[in-house]
């Protein structure tokens, strides 16, 4: 009896402890807001959002690391004006996790979709979890952005998701002191392009004109993509660009199989490529963020990637022209026209709670906007809402960047790899393109793989 | 948060003293709180998702329309689905075989030699390191640079020291799967090394010394004695490693995503469900690796039942 009666205390005893463990992992009270008695200076433009004192709005992302810090700045105003809690979690699992997620029935109130297509997958598999844009969000695209950009965010006529951040594709990364040593001058047509990549190789033999990267983990592929959707654009023009998009002409279409020889002409060449990572198929093996590089050690003159690849510079890399990197707008055929390809991520609501709605219509707005580009101070962010500031930008290049997305004659299409069905899109068009270059597959075995696997 | 610790109290509570008091309690309600909570849990957490699972292959993408074996079909007919099957045989076949010969080889070399703690723990090291942990660092061994350019990898730094060509490991296939599985063997071979020798140390001295003075030594012995007498254990390293290679998803997706032809079967059902997002198919080639984890399951418990009894 005397051992049974310890062995129960023990029993109780340990309960004891590991409920004890148990509460110790519940978050603290967060008593930092009672300080405040009076609205704070400086909200008056967030008077309309209301008091949203102890609410909690989550968000869910793919933006993490170094762009993460800068967006849960963006929102500090807001947490400090409306008093809502803004809870943040970045994932690079983001996009396999979101559904997984909304399937579990424990979707975060806000998720920032990076694609459209992505957005339509959940509108056409999950029409009960996502939540369609509240009036005030509406009526902020309708004045801010232009009626394509809210054209991605609506799924059979109904408009759920603003967009947020904006990237502009077709850039050419290149060095400027390079360039004016040799004496040689930004291409302005593509022809200009090819010609100075020649004047390259036979001017300096040890070099090449051109580096690529398109490893990206489970992603691998995607900058190939937006290579050949750049040479669609001005090769067959915007009517079959839409077209292919929609898959109303197959993938293997004679013009598309043509934009991607086009590209082969310059990825797969070995006289322009892969500078300072050796023959074409390195591009396969070398992460995007290093792709580009080489031109830091004068092992390469061009690398196309998109305004964000401005983060991918190490610290102390001058981006300015006359810097040590800058980059120039790939050129269009014509030497006329002057298609942009963008890109940019779109805020999904998953609740109708009026903080989430207030949060949702902040950050369609133009006050969300410019805080946004006051907070990045290392630049690397644009927006193609109009209300943005432009002198609100860090740096010279995101003036250039969102000059060139606010331009009336640029002709703007999105990224087709993100509005293609998933299956593509996520899927084959990244494989195949990585196939393209590792195991040297011909343009129309690609673009044939890529239509046998249309959904 | 405060009722989950309620409940779990009161749980605990109840079945610590329902089992705690004296005697009169019959044996099957003992049975019942002790086995009870694991049978309702395995239940719950184990064979509904798997019935779920084959459930769940018979349907389409999203679970919405009856599609019968189509997913299983798409899984071994399609060519790059076939690529994947064709990895993972050679994952299983290669990596238990490879793993264990290393292992058993070691453990007879270093058994009762001097150096014999400092050599195991070497092999046995490698066991600490998690699968992604080890990919990162072979990722770093086969990174790969021009000949002409100053080296970042291990391995093409030898190359050319011995003045080759550097090359690019992970890339072309099917070769490129040989250096993915170098990597697991790297894992393994501690497993297979430290089972192996506690049962050789376990193989009696008078069968040993009657060996001996038969004339047996040096291969003789290691052929005629060791392995015979080790086999109910070699048997289970071997097995239980191809299991663990069945499952082999993280070194792939760490160092090649599954790209340029090295994706295997648990690697390409993620991608699968969770990437494309295509649930039937994810659920179909799960399927199939359960069906092909099986016999080994079986032989393997069956082994391990045959080892316990000699004992």
């Amino acid at each position: 009896m005397q051992i049974n009666t310890r062995r129960r205390y023990a029993a109780i005893a340990g309960g004891l402890g590991l409920a004890l463990a148990l509460a110790a992992c519940q978050p603290a009270d967060d008593t930092a807001g009672d300080g405040e008695t009076t609205a704070a200076e400086g909200c008056e433009d967030y008077a309309a959002y209301g008091d949203l004192a102890g609410t909690e709005v989550t968000v869910y992302t793919s933006i993490v690391e170094q762009e993460q810090t800068d967006q849960e700045d963006s929102y500090v105003e807001f947490e400090r004006c409306t008093g809502a809690d803004i809870k943040y979690e970045g994932s690079r699992e983001f996009e396999a996790q979101l559904l997984v997620r909304i399937e579990a029935g424990n979707a975060p109130d806000i998720a920032y979709l990076p694609q459209p297509g992505l957005l339509k997958t959940i509108v056409a598999d999950y029409p009960d979890a996502i939540v369609p844009a509240p009036e005030g969000t509406a009526a902020n695209v309708d004045s801010f952005f232009s009626e394509s950009w809210k054209g991605y965010g609506t799924v059979d006529g109904t408009f759920y998701a603003a967009p947020l951040g904006a990237n502009m594709k077709s850039f050419v990364w290149y060095s400027p002191a390079m360039f004016a040593d040799a004496g040689y001058e930004v291409p302005e047509t593509w022809d200009d392009m090819i010609a100075l990549s020649d004047q390259i190789v036979a001017d300096s033999p040890d070099t090449k004109p051109w580096c690529a990267g398109i490893e990206s983990g489970d992603a691998t592929g995607w900058p190939a993509t937006d290579w050949i959707e750049d040479v669609v654009l001005r090769s067959a023009g915007p009517d079959v660009y839409d077209q292919w998009v929609a898959h109303e002409i197959p993938f293997n279409d004679p013009q598309i199989v043509e934009a991607i020889g086009v590209v082969g002409g310059i990825l797969k060449n070995p006289a322009y490529v892969n500078g300072g990572y050796g023959d074409f198929k390195t591009i396969a093996t070398t992460p995007w963020g290093d792709g580009g590089l080489p031109i830091l050690d004068g092992q390469c003159w061009m690398h196309r990637a998109a305004n964000f690849y401005q983060n991918s510079w190490p610290e102390g890399t001058t981006v300015a022209e006359d810097g040590d990197v800058f980059a120039f707008y790939l050129p269009s055929m014509d030497g006329e026209s002057k298609p942009v390809l963008g890109g940019g991520e779109f805020v999904a609501a998953f609740d109708d709670r009026p903080e989430v709605a207030a949060f949702q219509t902040f950050l369609s707005s133009d006050t969300w906007a410019n805080e946004k580009a006051r907070v990045t101070e290392g630049g690397g962010w644009v927006s193609a809402n109009n209300g943005l500031d432009v002198e609100n930008l860090a740096t010279d290049f995101d003036k250039l960047a969102s000059t060139v997305l606010g331009d009336p004659t640029s002709v703007i299409r999105f990224d087709a790899s993100d509005l293609m069905p998933g299956a593509v899109g996520a899927g084959t068009f990244w494989t195949e393109m990585t196939n393209w270059f590792a195991l040297d597959k011909s343009d129309i075995e690609v673009a044939d793989a890529i239509e046998a696997s249309w959904p | 948060m405060l009722v989950v610790i309620v409940l779990f109290i009161v749980v605990m509570g109840a079945i610590l003293f329902l089992v705690d008091r004296p005697k009169r309690v019959p044996r099957w309600v003992v049975i019942t709180g002790f086995l009870g909570p694991a049978v309702l849990a395995l239940a719950f957490g184990l064979v509904y998702p798997g019935l779920r699972t084959i459930y769940s292959s018979l349907f389409n993408r999203n679970g919405s329309e009856y599609v019968g074996f189509d997913n299983y079909a798409r899984a071994f007919t399609e060519s790059q689905f076939q690529i994947v099957l064709r990895n993972t045989a050679v994952w299983v076949l290669l990596v238990p075989i490879l793993a264990t010969v290393i292992g058993l080889v070691y453990a007879v070399l270093v058994d009762r030699t001097r150096f014999e703690k400092i050599a195991k723990t070497l092999v046995f090291l490698p066991m600490a390191i998690s699968m992604v942990g080890a990919s990162v660092i072979w990722k770093f061994v086969y990174e790969y640079r021009p000949t002409d350019r100053p080296q970042t990898g291990l391995l093409n730094q030898i190359l050319v020291w011995l003045g080759m060509d550097s090359r690019q490991f992970l890339l072309n296939q099917p070769v490129n799967t040989l250096f993915l599985i170098v990597v697991m063997v790297w894992i393994q071979t501690g497993f297979a090394m430290t089972v192996l020798s506690a049962s050789i140390k376990a193989i009696p001295d008078d069968i040993i010394e009657a060996a001996r003075l038969d004339g047996l030594s040096g291969i003789g012995m290691f052929r005629h004695i060791t392995v015979p007498s080790i086999r109910p254990a070699l048997v289970v390293v071997l097995t239980t490693i191809a299991m663990g290679t069945m499952k082999v998803f993280d070194i792939v997706r760490t160092m090649t995503g599954g790209n340029f032809s090295t994706s295997v079967v648990a690697n390409e059902f993620y991608k699968q469900s969770f990437g494309q997002n295509d649930k039937g198919l994810g659920a179909a080639l799960a399927v199939v690796l359960f069906v092909l984890v099986i016999p080994l399951v079986v032989y393997n418990i069956r082994q391990m039942r045959m080892v316990e009894e000699i004992r």
